[in-house]
C-alpha cells in the first residue's frame, strides 16, 4: 500500500470531480473519503489502475453525499453528467488547485491546512497532529477555508507568490510531528515546479533543498541545536545540495531575481564551503544587500549585519546592528554573538542570557542559555 | 499561527471590576456564566482556534524528591501562596492582537448582576518545540 502514490493522486482526482460538475468543497470531501477507503482496501486488494479506482470511488462518495443533501432534481442532473471519460484532467488542473488553496481571501493558517489536505492528500487527523491542535478544530479550520473559497471560480488564474508563501510556511513548520512537513513542502514545491517555469518557484525549491540537506547536522543526538559554524559538514546531504544548486543556477540564469532565489543563493554559498572558515562572507553580504533591496525586510537586515561581522570584523557588524531596531527578534542574540567575536565576553554573556529570556522556541532558548553558561564558566576561569 | 495560554487566577491577578465571589451569585447568574464559557469554547472550535480548556481545583499539594529510597515529601496547601492558577484555555490564533481580543471576550463573561466580570486574564505565548528552519 503506497501512501505517497495515493497522496500524489489527490489533486488530480479532485480536479476530475470538479470537471464533472462537483463543487470544490464536495469534491474535496469525497476524495478524502475515497483516500481513507483506499488505505483500508488496497493493502489486501491493490487495484491495477489506482487513479481509475480513486476516481470511481470518489465519484460514488460524491453522489452518495449529494443524494443525502440535495434535491432529487439536482441529483439526477449530476447522475446524467457522470460519464465524461473523454475529458481527462490536465496538469493545469493541479496548478489551479494550488491557486485555489492559497487564495488571498484565506488566512495563512487556513491556506496551509487546505493545501495540505486538497493538494497534499493528508488526512485532517494528520494535519491536526502536525500542528498540535484537536482534530475537531482542524476540521473546522478546513471547512471554513472551503466556505471562504466557495465562490472562487476553479479556473481563475492565481498568483504564484501566494502559493509560495504557503509552501514556505509549511516548510518552516519543520518535522516535530508524525508527518514530516518539511519533506511534504518539498514534494509539493517539486510538483509545482514541474508545472510552471516561474523563477521564484525554482528559487524556493532550491532554498528548501539546500536547507533540508543540512538537516542531519542541525541537531545533535541529544536534541541540541548545532549552529552552522559547528556543524559536521560530512553529514550534509551532497545529493540534495547538488540538486539545489542546479535548480538555483537554472533559475538565476533567467535573470529575474526574487527573494527566494536570493535566500537560496546565500544557502548555496554556505553549502559550498568545505569548512566554516572557507565561507565566502563577502559574497554572502552582497546577496543580503540584494535581499534587503528586494524585500526591505528587517530580518534580512539583521542577518546582513551578522554577515558583515564575518566579512569585515565584529566592529563593523555591531555598527550595522546599531542602525536597526533593538526590538527586532534575535537582535540581542546577534549582538551577543558579535560582542563575543569582538572579545567582550562579559557583555556577550549578559546579552546571551537576555536573548534566552525572549527566545521564540525551546531549542533556541536552550542554545542561548548554553552560550551564556559557557562564557560565564570561562569568565570564572 | 501561534498558541497562547489564557490563564485564569484564583489569586495573584489584580482585582476584577465586578469583583463578587462566585458563592454570592444567584444560581441563574452562575448558569449564565457557565453557559457563556461553553459557548465561547464552542465558538472558538468553529473558528478553528480552540486547543484546550481545563479548570483546576483550589487546593493542591507541593511535592519534592527526598533522596534515594525515600518517599516523596509533601507539603501545603499554603494559604499564603500569592499566585494560584484556577484554569486555562489554550488557543491557536493568527496574531497576538487576536489573542488579546479573545482574552478580553473571555474576561467579559457575566458574573454578579449579570454584568461582565472584567476579570484580569494572563496571556502567555507558547515556546515552540522546533526552531524555524530558514533563518
Amino acid at each position: 500500500m503506497d501512501e505517497s502514490l495515493l497522496r500524489t493522486l489527490t489533486p488530480t482526482v479532485i480536479s476530475v470531480l470538479v470537471r464533472r460538475g462537483a463543487d470544490f468543497a464536495a469534491a474535496e470531501d469525497a476524495v478524502q473519503d475515497a483516500l481513507i477507503e483506499a488505505v483500508r482496501v488496497w493493502r489486501d486488494d491493490p487495484p491495477r489502475d489506482p487513479k481509475g479506482w480513486l476516481v470511481t470511488v470518489a465519484w460514488r462518495k460524491f453522489l452518495d453525499a449529494a443524494r443525502a443533501d440535495t434535491s432529487r432534481r439536482h441529483r439526477e442532473a449530476l447522475v446524467e453528467a457522470e460519464p465524461e471519460p473523454g475529458r481527462g484532467e490536465t496538469t493545469d488542473d493541479t496548478l489551479q488547485l494550488y491557486f485555489l488553496c492559497a487564495h488571498p481571501s484565506l488566512t495563512p493558517a487556513s491556506a496551509v491546512a487546505l493545501t495540505l489536505r486538497a493538494v497534499g492528500g493528508l488526512t485532517t487527523r494528520q494535519i491536526a497532529q502536525a500542528y498540535l491542535v484537536p482534530e475537531a478544530t482542524m476540521a473546522q479550520r478546513i471547512s471554513r477555508a472551503k466556505r471562504t473559497v466557495s465562490s472562487v471560480r476553479f479556473d481563475q488564474a492565481g498568483d504564484v507568490a501566494t502559493v509560495l508563501r504557503v509552501l514556505y510556511l509549511v516548510f518552516n513548520e519543520g518535522y516535530s510531528g508524525d508527518v514530516d512537513l518539511a519533506a511534504e513542502a518539498i514534494r509539493l514545491t517539486r510538483e509545482l515546479a514541474a508545472r510552471t517555469r516561474h523563477e521564484e518557484v525554482a528559487g524556493l525549491l532550491a532554498l528548501m533543498l539546500l536547507h533540508h540537506a543540512r538537516r542531519p547536522a542541525r541537531t545533535a543526538a541529544d536534541g541540541r541545536l548545532v549552529p552552522l559554524a559547528e556543524q559536521d559538514r560530512g553529514l550534509w546531504d551532497t545529493r540534495l545540495i547538488a540538486e539545489g544548486v542546479d535548480v538555483l543556477q537554472a533559475a538565476l540564469a533567467r535573470d529575474r531575481l526574487g527573494e527566494f532565489q536570493a535566500q537560496a543563493a546565500i544557502a548555496a554559498l554556505h553549502a559550498d564551503a568545505r569548512t566554516a572558515e572557507e565561507t565566502d562572507w563577502v559574497q554572502i553580504v552582497e546577496w543580503y544587500d540584494e535581499l534587503v533591496r528586494l524585500t526591505g525586510s528587517p530580518v534580512a537586515r539583521l542577518n546582513r549585519a551578522v554577515a558583515v561581522g564575518e566579512a569585515d570584523g565584529p566592529r563593523a557588524g555591531l555598527a550595522a546592528l546599531a542602525e536597526l531596531d533593538p526590538a527586532l527578534p534575535r537582535h540581542t542574540a546577534a549582538a551577543a554573538y558579535l560582542h563575543e567575536r569582538d572579545g567582550d565576553l562579559v557583555t556577550a554573556a549578559r546579552l546571551y542570557a537576555e536573548a534566552a529570556r525572549s527566545a521564540p522556541n525551546l531549542p533556541e532558548r536552550d542554545h542561548l542559555t548554553r552560550q551564556a553558561a559557557r562564557l560565564n564558566a570561562k569568565l570564572r576561569g | 499561527m501561534a498558541k497562547y495560554l489564557l490563564l485564569k487566577h484564583y489569586r495573584g491577578a489584580p482585582a476584577a471590576v465586578n469583583d463578587v465571589p462566585m458563592d454570592q451569585w444567584t444560581p441563574e447568574e452562575l448558569s449564565a456564566h457557565l453557559q457563556y464559557m461553553r459557548d465561547f469554547a464552542a465558538r472558538l472550535e468553529s473558528t478553528g482556534e480552540f486547543v484546550d480548556s481545563q479548570a483546576l481545583s483550589q487546593e493542591g499539594t507541593f511535592v519534592r524528591y527526598d533522596g534515594e529510597g525515600r518517599p516523596p515529601v509533601t507539603d501545603g496547601p499554603f494559604a499564603e501562596t500569592k499566585d494560584l492558577i484556577a484554569g486555562w484555555m489554550v488557543i491557536d490564533v493568527e496574531t497576538y492582537e487576536r489573542a488579546l481580543e479573545l482574552a478580553a471576550e473571555l474576561s467579559a463573561a457575566p458574573g454578579a448582576g449579570g454584568e461582565p466580570i472584567h476579570e484580569w486574564l494572563e496571556v502567555r505565548p507558547f515556546l515552540y518545540a522546533s526552531p524555524t528552519i530558514t533563518e
